[in-house]
């Protein structure tokens, strides 16, 4: 049976989570990238979104202007959540996020901020915009729309968003990274016996 | 050029496809079935409702090879800008030209040198093959290149493959192709890696040598295994192509450029009649 978070989240809907749980998600989720994370932590500017028990999607939509007006997502798959590590813990700290949706992983400073904050960051797999696109129900507000298409944070009304895969746990637990440490450990015997067979300058 | 443009951004070429159909076949990891399944219902969906596959559909570049004889060589810049813009309506494509310094998204796909032409001219020929490439920053992040001393060698050349594939390849949406550009300088390197992701999936360089290098750091990355997404799986990359010039003896330049799964591009050979030919994607017509 699927596993499904819906927003408002609690710490309790967490807390049993491990690396590489699927789950999906109904309710508001919001796209957030690298400027406004940069305006909320270095430039001190105030979210326009409350996102207090909420979720967020490192994302930057292809979206569609209607002739009524309204806005349709055409397009929406996660960007690389490493580039918002810099800012992520304290966003964590200072929003009350409890979902962090992206692509790839994040390092130990979103850990510790998901480890002090009880929030998760899970993957939605990268590239599947259109299926992202057919989840999500009705954009219902867009703002900081000065920032262009893919920065402006579009607030999203989705039905069982996902395939979410747990990426980091509030345990502090990264699967990225563990993933990342088993790559680099089969690296070495593997360059060896390729460099035997490439010496081609002699 | 404007349609080809939009297509590609809403089909994978028949190359990759082939090939992301066969690493499916083969996988067996938990996580890794679930999103390769999930690639499966996204190109269905993106093809169904005719919209751009993946929603970053990158800085708009064009690869020509030009016949010094093709009747519109000097109207092609123009040509192209036109087709940049008509396909960032129709698309519709995502506006992913910011100006530099200006720092501005100009909201068109347009914008100094963008979209970015690279030529090519065949004295005497009269058609023109153009490459239309579209990638997201997801798997442009992980470029690099580096101009290695002659001691390092070809050891070298894979050490640095291997380096940004574990370091940053993991972000860039595996299974990738990898494109090394093999040669000077940094930007010779890097120019020759760009055009050797531009090649089908599994073609072969032409040099022995070169193509068992191909072979060794694509089955090597393999052993990896990355994994869709970098969530582990029986692969890790779509294949290696190398790209060579002759080099000055003192330096080994090299880069590294990856496409990720989601590999946008098209091949269309237009001829002096205005006949064309799409090369990347069978069965389609404009």
């Amino acid at each position: 049976m699927k596993k499904i978070l819906t927003t408002p989240i609690k710490d309790e809907d967490l807390e049993s989570l491990n690396i590489g749980d699927v789950v999906y998600l109904t309710g508001t989720l919001v796209t957030c990238r690298d400027v406004a994370h940069r305006r909320l932590i270095e430039l001190g500017r105030e979210l326009p979104v409350n996102l207090e028990g909420g979720a967020i999607f490192h994302a930057g939509p292809i979206v569609r202007q209607k002739e009524n007006g309204e806005y349709e997502m055409v397009s929406i798959g996660p960007t690389t959540s490493m580039r918002m590590e810099k800012f992520e813990k304290e966003f964590i700290k200072r929003t009350g996020v409890k979902l962090i949706v992206g692509k790839g992983g994040m390092g130990p400073e979103t850990q510790e901020g998901c480890v002090e904050n009880k929030a998760v960051h899970a993957i939605f797999p990268g590239g599947c915009a259109v299926l992202a696109a057919t989840q999500v129900e009705k954009i219902e507000a867009a703002e900081w729309t000065d920032l262009g298409m893919p920065e402006t944070l579009w607030v999203n009304r989705v039905k069982e968003f996902g395939p979410l895969i747990i990426s980091i746990d509030t345990k502090g637990k990264n699967l990225i990274e563990e993933n990342k440490a088993v790559f680099n450990e089969k690296k070495k015997p593997i360059l060896e016996r390729i460099n035997q067979q490439i010496r081609f300058i002699k | 050029m404007a349609k080809f443009t939009s297509y590609i951004g809403k089909r994978l070429p028949t190359d990759v496809t082939e090939k992301l159909g066969e690493l499916r076949e083969k996988e067996v990891n938990f996580l890794a079935k679930e999103v390769y399944e999930s690639m499966r219902q996204n190109q269905d969906a993106a093809d169904k409702l005719d919209r751009p596959s993946c929603q970053d559909t990158g800085v708009i570049q064009y690869f020509l090879t030009a016949g010094s004889n093709f009747p519109l060589l000097g109207e092609l810049e123009e040509i192209l800008l036109g087709a940049t813009q008509g396909a960032t309506k129709d698309g519709p494509l995502r506006h992913n030209a910011v100006e530099t310094f200006v720092e501005k998204n100009t909201g068109t796909n347009t914008g100094s040198k963008i979209p970015w032409l690279d030529w090519e001219i065949v004295p005497g020929d009269d058609s023109v093959i153009i490459d239309v490439y579209m990638a997201g920053g997801g798997c442009t992040l992980p470029g690099a290149a580096k101009v290695l001393m002659p001691g390092q060698g070809y050891e070298g050349v894979a050490e640095f493959v291997f380096d940004v594939i574990t370091s940053r390849g993991v972000n860039a949406c595996p299974p990738l192709l990898v494109g090394v550009g093999v040669s000077t300088s940094a930007e010779t390197a890097a120019r020759l890696s760009k055009k050797a992701i531009l090649r089908p999936v599994t073609s072969r360089h032409s040099n022995d040598n070169a193509a068992l290098m191909e072979e060794l750091l694509t089955d090597g990355l393999n052993e990896l295994g990355l994994g869709p997404q970098g969530l582990t799986g029986n692969n890790s990359v779509m294949g290696v192509n190398i790209e060579s010039s002759a080099r000055h003896p003192s330096t080994i330049g090299v880069a590294v450029s990856t496409g990720c799964w989601a590999h946008r591009r098209g091949k269309i050979k237009i001829n002096a009649d205005m006949s064309y030919e799409i090369i990347s994607h069978k069965g389609f017509t404009l």
